[in-house]
């Protein structure tokens, strides 16, 4: 592999696990609620995804029960915001306090454990191809599946009636209670779908990347899959460039260390931060369009009247 | 504002304190039984431990723990513990040397470098109780201080590695460029450069000690630029899993990582605490508790390595186990000279070796490191 074969294929892998959670998170706000316990949702995926590979050694099911571990702390969410109408920022938070502590304790059982990496991509002449192989046709199968996802996201949102009905209740919950949307229950949905991607975010990163449990293994990547949101400006293919350019940047400033570049590394790891806000707000410079694109009633208690 | 109302308000409390609490539970393998006053008995000594980590971390924090449990052993019924796990850096560490000391521990062990001044504070208020603080360097009258000689096993790992190594390249990933961290990267080249002078070590900083992610990246990195050897100063396995998967070479980091890398792994620099705790708690017991500074290393069994890995060729594994037993016996010191900095100034001539203060400050690199020494 060439070095920008090697860079590009790192770049990838590094950017999957935020690319799943922002994605996840971005039709959670879209619907007009703001979860900021995606760092717990991603633990209790990764905690839940490695124990079933463990127990199992199915790493489908595996992927598949963090997701669905990830839904499941979402729930907690939607039924205390939603349901119980409590702040969403006091729960959100708690929700992530929640997640790092549980995670802790359901893996304790499994530290020092390895498991075996989920396969990755071979199709025979096509892996094999110079530059186009390594990186297309030789990744995990999460991989592709986080790209689909986004896709996906991207015409729900912006064809289908239903991505029409999610926006709306996002935009106005009152006018969409108005014309007889059930705002709560598709607020319900949208938070368990932005669950089930961090669980899937969080399951990535034990199940294909660093196959092993340890406590507080995500590291932070839930806070930032959180601001790549906003900094994308709630739109899919905007999450999808500034994933891939933080991982990107993640891994040039560790090559630009190894090639011993002469900056503290203090200022380098700081680096893929303010490459993706300087880059996410140089191409959504437009005022009007990024206040059109947020939903308005955002992190609001929907109170029915009537 | 109109919809915050005294029932969200009340609610989202109610949530956080219950969600807390939960999390408090699940995560509470806390021995709070030791911090109850009144259930201390006088005849026994109690100890009291701080860990940054959870015991199980599978490194630092879980060699410490080791260590305690060894003392246990080795003291029997004459002694008593209680630790606290996960006890971040800064104003909580302070509250929890406050309350072990206030509730009757005779000797408490924080275990981290940033518990250094909440130590300092809490043992003035405790003059009759004796502390002991990891890898710090403030003492007083009742707080001692004590660290381990890792550098000595990179030594040995140094001269494994010039041996394994086909493309010369030390890949080493370091989690903060401070004086421990930077004695190991000197240890290992000065040790490797004796015996092959082309050996060079590229360092990358991973700016934490913590995200198995990010050190898997580094490892990756450093590998696709050249490096056939991983070593790391940070705290998880990843790098050697990295390694393991590229069927290249790694040193493992406070504990043996063998079971995440049984092919990979050369050897590992593993920390004892064991036997220092049990003379430090014995010594509170016969009253003979004074303080001071330790820094102990292999000869002092506070360093030890991990069996050394079966593809290593046997006069490479005769080689190695000289150079503990030369370590040990004093013969042979990690920072011997001649040794030369970057610039190629002689720091230190043959015959001679660095000093404990020098190694304490250490804010360079000698000659084969890569890149320049952030300060």
């Amino acid at each position: 592999m060439s070095g920008l074969t090697a860079f590009l294929v790192s770049m990838i892998a590094a950017a999957t696990p935020l690319l799943f959670a922002a994605t996840g998170e971005l039709v959670t706000e879209k619907s007009g609620v703001l979860n900021l316990g995606v760092e717990g949702m991603m633990l209790i995926g990764a905690v839940t995804a490695f124990s079933v590979g463990v127990v199992t050694g199915n790493t489908w099911l595996a992927a598949l029960m963090g997701a669905f571990a990830g839904a499941a702390m979402s729930l907690i969410f939607a039924f205390l915001t939603l349901s119980l109408r409590a702040s969403q920022v006091a729960t959100g938070l708690a929700l992530t306090l929640f997640g790092v502590g549980l995670s802790a304790s359901i893996g304790q059982g499994y530290v020092g454990i390895p498991i075996e990496t989920m396969t990755k991509l071979h199709i025979s002449w096509l892996s094999d191809l110079p530059f186009i192989g390594p990186i297309l046709f030789s990744q995990d199968p999460l991989v592709y599946l986080s790209v689909i996802l986004v896709a996906a996201v991207w015409w729900f949102i912006n064809c289908t009636r239903s991505g029409l009905v999610v926006r709306a209740v996002g935009e106005s919950h009152e006018a969409a209670h108005a014309i007889g949307y059930n705002v709560v229950g598709i607020r319900y949905l949208a938070v368990a779908f932005g669950g089930a991607m961090a669980g899937l975010g969080g399951a990535y990163l034990p199940l294909a990347y660093t196959p092993m449990w340890i406590e507080n293994m995500t590291a932070g990547r839930g806070w930032i899959a959180l601001a790549l949101v906003v900094f994308a400006t709630w739109r899919p293919g905007r999450v999808l460039l500034g994933a891939y350019l933080f991982g990107g940047v993640t891994i040039l400033q560790l090559h630009a260390q190894a090639l011993g570049f002469d900056m503290p590394p203090q200022f380098m790891s700081m680096l893929p931060y303010l490459a993706t806000i300087v880059v996410l707000v140089l191409i959504s410079r437009d005022a009007t369009r990024i206040r059109l694109n947020a939903p308005a009633d955002i992190g609001k208690v929907f109170h029915p009247q009537a | 504002m109109k919809h915050i109302t005294i029932k969200t308000v009340v609610l989202a409390i109610v949530a956080v304190t219950v969600a807390a609490a939960i999390a408090a539970i699940f995560v509470g393998k806390l021995d709070w039984g030791g911090l109850v006053p009144g259930a201390a008995q006088i005849d026994k000594v109690k100890a009291g431990f701080v860990y940054v980590g959870p015991t199980n971390d599978n490194g630092w924090t879980y060699r410490h723990d080791q260590g305690r449990l060894t003392a246990e052993k080795a003291l029997g019924g004459e002694m008593e513990s209680t630790f606290v796990e996960t006890v971040s850096e800064g104003a909580a560490a302070e509250r929890v040397i406050q309350q072990l000391a206030a509730s009757g521990h005779d000797i408490i062990f924080t275990t981290s470098f940033g518990y250094m001044n909440p130590t300092l504070k809490v043992a003035k208020r405790f003059p009759n109780v004796k502390f002991e603080h990891a890898t710090g360097f403030k003492r007083d009258e009742n707080v001692a201080t004590y660290n381990a000689r890792f550098y000595e096993g990179r030594t040995v790992a140094g001269i494994i590695a010039a041996r394994m190594t086909k493309a010369n390249v030390i890949g080493y990933i370091g989690a903060f460029p401070i004086p421990e961290v930077v004695r190991g990267i000197n240890a290992t080249i000065i040790a490797a450069r004796r015996i092959n002078p082309n050996v060079i070590a590229k360092v990358v900083w991973a700016n934490t000690w913590h995200d198995p992610a990010k050190e898997a990246d580094a490892a990756k990195v450093l590998l696709d630029q050249g490096a056939d050897i991983i070593m790391q100063h940070t705290d998880s396995a990843a790098p050697c899993q990295i390694a393991q998967e590229r069927g290249a070479w790694c040193v493992g980091q406070a504990a043996d990582q063998s079971a995440f890398a049984p092919k990979a792994q050369l050897t590992a620099i593993v920390d004892v605490w064991g036997p220092y705790y049990t003379d430090r708690i014995k010594a509170v017991m016969d009253g003979t508790w004074t303080s001071g500074d330790t820094w102990g290393g292999l000869a002092a069994g506070m360093v030890e390595m991990a069996p050394l890995n079966a593809a290593i060729p046997s006069h490479v594994q005769a080689e190695a186990n000289m150079a503990i037993a030369d370590l040990k016996s004093g013969t042979l010191h990690s920072f011997q000279g001649p040794i030369t900095d970057q610039s190629g100034k002689l720091v230190i001539m043959m015959g001679e070796q660095l000093d404990d203060g020098v190694l304490a400050g250490m804010d360079w690199y000698v000659q084969g490191v890569q890149g320049s020494l952030p300060k």
